[in-house]
């Protein structure tokens, strides 16, 4: 309760003088650096702007470790995992979550994470251990897929595409929107699935599918807020396909409040449509509280954890003990996703990148 | 006044720009320009001869310099109704205008949709009126819209700017022409004008600089194609990993801004005439006339088009998706149905929204003031390139700034990086450049006689400056505390690589919402950016009101 009420009061003003006040004063009186006086150790989460979990969860893990679990929300993932390597000297954080693969082999190359193995790897099947160096320890993991408006291919009578082919015929010219992988990270693993579907050679590239998608009159969205809420036909848009989640049929109804028993919305099956994500917690080089950030790695991959966040983050939990909510039921687990191991993205993303964006925009 | 104090107090600007702009920066080039071993110059080497690169400074430039005549040409007219009529509401009007200013992209883009999108209320009522099968505006993730919204979100610098002086212009000199047989016209061109060029020009930097670090609109209500310089640093910084270019192009940037804001302060100093301000008892001219009546007529319909995206908006905000009547977003943010970590109630987010204003305009104020004393004579070789330094925030990349406060911000033990400190700095530091230019404009415009005059009388040099300059200086810092206050309520820049949920903003909190599918988030998002329409109109009414008690208009 006390905690819970301390929380709520952690706003701007209560910071002024919280943190703010002291840190003013010894600068004031000393002018020297203040070690601040932290009885309940504080451990710092570093994540992408998608994380929410169950406040009771949080409370659970402060409680048990005599601890205050600040949670420190920095952009996408690519901004976050930029920003713990440009402050890689002196992190920002003690923990990292929600790196995924296709930013993993970048921010291990930079030397960012520690090694911990948690004793909770092994309750995680082997296609979803994200790291076999064991900096980052899975968590999670989900789908980037193609989604239809169902309501919209009522209308016109018509078939959603059932192969990434048809999406460059004529039928399904013009009812498509992309991310931009250069600026989103469900872009760039839709990107990522074609080049795992078509390759980089042979007679029919990744290349000539984006060439022929443009000439299909692809919509190109730099985010998938914009994407999903403006250019999708559901929610206004002209364009009743768009590369969201295998979850999002899902999340749809979840978040009806009651109007749809079933999903105003479909997935696209067919192969290596979706692209396998898979996200993880690290601990960063630098921590002062390396114990702690172990017992916290162990403790999101424990099962209470794992069975909360489902319908908060819209992704599956990697512990194989956690039961799913019914409503993932709506969502689609593919039999063939498209996946790349998290080095060969590291080290071929900005060729890709650069030739995508010439392909398709220039 | 000792002269030590006056030193202090004279360099707190420059010492404001070190700790909040040239220290951060310095800390994040320093290591980008230079990252994975190479020469700090290859980078700018490669920005400077890669077609690409410089097809996206080309566009950047023009984009803006498309967007600031557009604001000028719509501005402009309804600045000159502002100041010349008095009517009733006048003044809720003129809070109305800003509140586009300080929409975030996302929120401005929710709107526009639900006027101009596909489904949009406009396309809707052509086709049926004119019966057509596909919708026929077509603007979305054009140039077109592009131009548009800005020229919307900045509509409200050239009506704030230029008719806060225009109002002030002693209209006996206007008189004096038309008695002498001059057209309106000529007495426009010939006297009116360069009157008000300094503030024209005062409003077009401004607009100029602003669009032309633009992202979030071009991101979101742009196409792919249609990257600007800001666009380029973001993904190079954050998407491909390569810190260099992402700091050749800031640099790039910084440069090409700092040689605007120095031809603009030449100039500016070049054309600025120091003529007489005699406001006029601007209560009830004209406006019963019919003239007056249509002039008005014409500035509401003006301002109504501009707020439109965000009156759809607010009717969106009220709509289920199937076009019911529905409370149900409002609903949701008042409530932590689903318990989460980090729901924000609504009130606390205003608070915190309000906080950070309310802390940026107490000191982008004073130091915009003081900022416009030092740059107020003439003559002197240092104000131009001080007059652009001055100015340099609006035109430095917030990516790259917010990296500088996140690498720079940790001395020793003491570790700023994750307080609220450097937001209340971001803040300011983009605030202030307004209260300089308005007060300025303004300062300039003011009789130097003036101050002589109370100090051949006796007054100290204080005493001149808080009996006298600042009464009549007060509409403009009015304005100046409007604009800072705006700039803090909507600023994403910086804060979407600062954020903290602890800090939890209006605009930060449309954005959580938005990052989930589902209709339940969508109305969410709608019924919490409809709140900060309305905090934000509140607010800038709110100050507005101040003019009326006590500050009075002079």
């Amino acid at each position: 309760m006390f905690q819970a009420f301390a929380r709520v009061s952690r706003t701007f003003g209560a910071q002024l003088t919280r943190a703010g006040l002291p840190v003013l004063f010894c600068i004031a009186l000393t002018g020297a650096a203040c070690t601040s006086d932290s009885h309940p150790r504080e451990l710092i989460l570093m994540t992408h702007d998608s994380f929410d979990i169950g406040e009771d969860i949080i409370m659970a893990f402060e409680e048990e470790h005599d601890a205050t679990i600040q949670i420190l929300k920095s952009g996408d993932s690519g901004e976050m995992v930029a920003q713990a390597i440009l402050t890689k000297e002196a992190p920002l954080a003690d923990l990292m979550y929600g790196i995924d693969n296709t930013f993993l082999g970048r921010a291990l190359e930079a030397g960012i994470f520690k090694e911990y193995r948690s004793a909770n790897l092994n309750l995680v099947p082997g296609q979803y251990r994200l790291d076999p160096t064991d900096h980052v320890m899975p968590v999670d993991f989900g789908f980037v897929n193609i989604n239809y408006d169902l309501a919209w291919f009522g209308e016109h009578a018509a078939q959603p595409p059932a192969d990434l082919l048809d999406l460059t015929e004529k039928d399904w010219k013009g009812l498509l929107v992309v991310e931009n992988p250069a600026t989103s990270s469900p872009g760039l693993a839709f990107m990522l699935s074609t080049i795992a579907r078509f390759g980089e050679t042979g007679e029919y590239t990744w290349k000539h599918f984006w060439a022929d998608l443009r000439a299909n009159d692809v919509l190109v969205a730099n985010g998938w807020e914009d994407a999903y809420y403006t250019s999708f036909s559901m929610y206004g848009g002209d364009r009743p396909l768009v590369v969201s989640y295998t979850t999002s049929p899902a999340a749809e109804v979840f978040y009806s409040e009651g109007s749809y028993d079933s999903p105003p919305t479909g997935n696209m099956t067919g192969p290596r449509v979706a692209f396998l994500q898979i996200e993880g917690i690290g601990i960063l080089e630098g921590t002062d509280n390396e114990k702690l950030a172990e017992q916290f790695v162990d403790f999101v991959m424990d099962q209470a954890f794992q069975e909360d966040f489902p319908t908060r983050m819209w992704v599956y939990p990697a512990n194989s003990d956690a039961a799913l909510p019914t409503v993932f039921d709506f969502a689609l687990a593919p039999t063939d996703p498209a996946t790349m191991d998290p080095t060969t993205i590291a080290a071929n993303r900005e060729t890709w990148i650069d030739e995508w964006t010439q392909i398709v925009l220039r | 006044m000792t002269a030590a104090v006056r030193a202090v107090v004279r360099s707190t600007p420059l010492t404001f720009l070190a700790i909040a702009l040239f220290y951060p920066l310095w800390a994040v080039l320093s290591r980008t320009l230079g990252w994975d071993g190479e020469s700090p110059l290859s980078p700018v080497f490669e920005v400077l001869t890669d077609r690409y690169y410089i097809g996206r400074l080309a566009f950047t430039v023009a984009q803006a310099a498309a967007s600031t005549v557009l604001a000028l040409a719509i501005g402009l007219p309804v600045a000159y109704i502002f100041a010349r009529f008095n009517f009733p509401g006048r003044s809720a009007l003129l809070a109305l205008t800003t509140v586009p200013f300080m929409m975030p992209p996302i929120v401005m883009a929710l709107g526009f949709i639900a006027l101009i999108g596909p489904s949009g209320v406009i396309n809707r009522l052509m086709m049926d009126v004119l019966g057509l099968s596909e919708p026929p505006v077509r603007l979305l993730h054009t140039l077109v819209l592009i131009l548009i919204a800005h020229a919307v979100y900045e509509f409200a610098i050239v009506v704030r700017l230029v008719s806060t002086v225009w109002a002030n212009l002693d209209h006996r000199l206007t008189e004096t022409g038309q008695m002498l047989g001059a057209s309106a016209w000529r007495t426009f061109r010939h006297v009116t004008l360069p009157l008000l060029m300094p503030a024209v020009a005062a409003a077009a930097a401004l607009v100029f600089l602003f669009t032309f670090t633009s992202f979030g609109v071009v991101l979101i209500l742009g196409a792919p194609e249609h990257a600007t310089l800001e666009v380029g640093i973001y993904e190079a910084t954050t998407k491909l990993f390569r810190p260099g270019i992402g700091g050749a192009l800031a640099l790039a940037q910084i440069v090409v801004t700092f040689a605007t804001l120095l031809t603009y302060a030449r100039l500016q100093e070049r054309v600025t005439n120091r003529m007489p301000t005699r406001p006029r008892p601007r209560s009830g001219v004209g406006y019963t006339n019919i003239g007056g009546r249509v002039s008005v007529g014409l500035a509401v319909a003006v301002v109504i088009v501009v707020v439109s995206p965000l009156v759809a908006l607010m009717v969106r905000s009220l709509l289920s998706l199937d076009g019911g009547f529905s409370m149900a977003g409002y609903e949701g943010i008042f409530s932590n149905e689903r318990n989460s970590f980090f729901f924000v109630s609504p009130l606390t987010a205003m608070r915190n929204s309000i906080g950070f204003g309310v802390v940026t305009v107490a000191l982008a104020v004073p130091l915009g003031t003081v900022a416009a004393f030092a740059l107020r004579g003439r003559g002197s070789w240092w104000r131009s390139p001080l007059d652009a330094l001055y100015m340099l925030p609006l035109g430095v990349s917030a990516v790259t700034l917010g990296l500088g406060y996140l690498v720079g911000f940790k001395f020793g033990g003491l570790d700023l990086r994750t307080t609220w400190v450097p937001i209340v700095l971001a803040h300011t530091l983009v605030a202030y450049p307004f209260v300089l230019r308005v007060v300025l404009s303004s300062l300039r415009a003011m009789r130097p006689q003036l101050g002589e005059a109370a100090r051949v009388l006796g007054a100290g040099r204080l005493r001149a400056i808080f009996a006298l300059e600042l009464p009549i200086l007060s509409p403009a810092l009015l304005v100046g505390a409007v604009f800072a206050f705006a700039v803090s309520l909507g600023e994403f820049g910086a804060t979407l690589l600062l954020n903290r949920p602890d800090y939890t903003t209006m605009p930060v909190a449309i954005f959580r919402y938005l990052g989930r599918p589902g209709s339940q988030n969508l109305a969410e998002a709608l019924a919490m950016s409809s709140l900060l329409v309305v905090i934000a109109a509140l607010g800038f009414l709110l100050i507005e009101r101040a003019r009326y008690r006590g500050w009075g208009e002079f």
